[in-house]
C-alpha cells in the first residue's frame, strides 16, 4: 500500500470522529432543549431559564 | 424546598438537579484554614481563599450564570477553532515540507500529536473536576467531568488509530506492545470504563462520586503515558516538542503543528462547553420530570 493510503485514511478517520462528536453534541442539545420546552409548556417549569 | 431558593450557589440551587442536597448544604469555611491559621503563610493563603477563590468558585457554581457565559463564549470559541483549523490545514498541506526520512507520511503527525495532547488534556480536566467533586463539592465539577469523558475518549481513539496508521509505513507494524502505545491503550480503556460507570449508576450524585474516585485512580496513568518514552526503551520516539533543551522539530514543521494543536484544543473546549450546557439541561429535565411524577402521585393520593 502506498503512503497516500495511510495519510488519507488518518485524515478521514479523524474527520469522521470529530464530525461525530459535533453531531452528537448538537443532537443531544436539541433533544434536551425540546424536552425542557415540553415540560415547561405543561407548566412544570420552576423559575428555570434556558441558556 | 424552603430555604433552598437562596444559597451560595445562586438563586435556584436545584437548577442543576440531581444535586439538590449538595446545593442546600450551607457554606462552611475549609477546616484546614482554621486549624492552621497560627501559621502566617497559611493564614494569608486562607484569607486569599476566602476573599478571592471562594467567591469565584461560588460565582462559577451558579448554573444560570454559567449557561449565560458559555452561551456567549461558545460561538466565538467555535468560530476561532474553525478558522485556526483552516489555517492549520493550509499550512500542513501547502507550506510544511516533507520529512527527509518519512516523506509525506509526516503529515499524519499533525493529527496524531494534537490528539495525543488532547487525550492527556481532557484527562487532566477530568481529574481536576474529580477533585472539585470530592473536595469542594462544586456543582459544576461533575457536569464538567461527564462532558469531558467522551471527548477525551474520542481523541485518544484518534491518537491510537493515526499512530497505528503512521506506524505501519514507518515501523513496518500497526502495533507494538511498547510502553507508550500500551499506556495509551490503557488510557482509552480507562476512558471507556469511566463512560460505562456514568451509565451504570443512574443517580447523578452517586455516579459522580464513583467516577471521581476511578478518575483519580486512573490519573496515575497520565505521567506514565508522558514519561514512558524516557523511562523505558520504546519503539516510539522520545518527546520532540516539550523538552528542556527546546523543540527538535524545524520551525517549518513546528509552526503548523502548534497551529493544529491550538485548533484541536479549541475544538475540544467548544465541545466541552457544549457538553456541559447539555448536561445542565439534562439535569433540569430530570428534576422537572421527578417533580411532575411527585405532583401526579400527590394528586392520585
Amino acid at each position: 500500500m502506498s503512503h497516500t493510503f495511510f495519510i488519507g485514511f488518518s485524515y478521514i478517520v479523524t474527520a469522521l470522529v470529530v464530525a461525530g462528536l459535533i453531531l452528537r453534541a448538537v443532537i443531544d442539545h436539541r433533544i434536551q432543549v425540546r424536552a425542557l420546552a415540553d415540560l415547561e409548556s405543561r407548566g412544570i417549569g420552576r423559575r428555570s431559564r434556558r441558556g | 424546598m424552603k430555604g433552598a431558593s437562596k444559597s451560595q450557589y445562586g438563586r435556584d440551587p436545584t437548577h442543576i438537579s440531581g444535586m439538590p442536597n449538595r446545593a442546600r448544604t450551607p457554606y462552611k469555611p475549609r477546616l484546614w484554614r482554621k486549624r492552621y491559621s497560627p501559621c502566617g503563610d497559611l493564614h494569608v493563603a486562607g484569607a486569599i481563599q476566602d476573599r478571592y477563590i471562594q467567591p469565584m468558585i461560588r460565582e462559577l457554581a451558579n448554573p444560570t450564570r454559567f449557561m449565560s457565559l458559555s452561551g456567549t463564549l461558545l460561538p466565538w470559541v467555535g468560530g476561532l477553532a474553525a478558522t485556526l483549523l483552516a489555517v492549520g490545514l493550509y499550512l500542513v498541506w501547502f507550506t510544511a515540507p516533507a520529512d527527509y526520512q518519512q516523506g509525506e507520511t509526516v503529515k499524519i503527525m499533525y493529527l496524531h500529536v494534537p490528539a495525543a495532547w488532547l487525550s492527556l488534556f481532557f484527562y487532566m480536566i477530568m481529574a481536576s473536576s474529580a477533585l472539585g467533586t470530592l473536595v469542594w463539592r462544586h456543582p459544576l465539577a461533575d457536569v464538567s467531568q461527564k462532558a469531558a469523558a467522551p471527548i477525551g475518549a474520542a481523541f485518544t481513539l484518534i491518537c491510537l488509530v493515526t499512530g497505528s496508521l503512521w506506524g505501519k509505513p514507518m515501523w513496518g507494524t500497526y502495533w507494538q506492545w511498547d510502553a507508550r502505545l500500551t499506556s495509551m491503550l490503557v488510557m482509552l480503556l480507562i476512558y471507556l470504563g469511566i463512560l460505562a460507570l456514568w451509565r451504570a449508576i443512574e443517580e447523578p450524585n452517586r455516579a459522580a462520586r464513583a467516577v471521581s474516585i476511578l478518575t483519580l485512580v486512573g490519573a496515575v496513568n497520565v505521567p506514565i503515558v508522558k514519561f514512558s518514552v524516557d523511562w523505558w526503551n520504546t519503539l516510539h520516539q522520545p518527546a520532540s516538542v516539550f523538552r528542556i533543551d527546546g523543540p527538535t522539530i524545524h520551525p517549518s514543521m513546528l509552526v503548523p503543528l502548534l497551529v493544529m494543536a491550538v485548533a484541536f484544543t479549541l475544538i475540544g473546549v467548544a465541545l466541552h462547553l457544549s457538553g456541559m450546557r447539555t448536561e445542565i439541561l439534562r439535569r433540569r429535565v430530570r428534576t422537572l420530570t421527578i417533580l411532575e411524577a411527585e405532583r401526579l402521585d400527590a394528586q392520585a393520593a
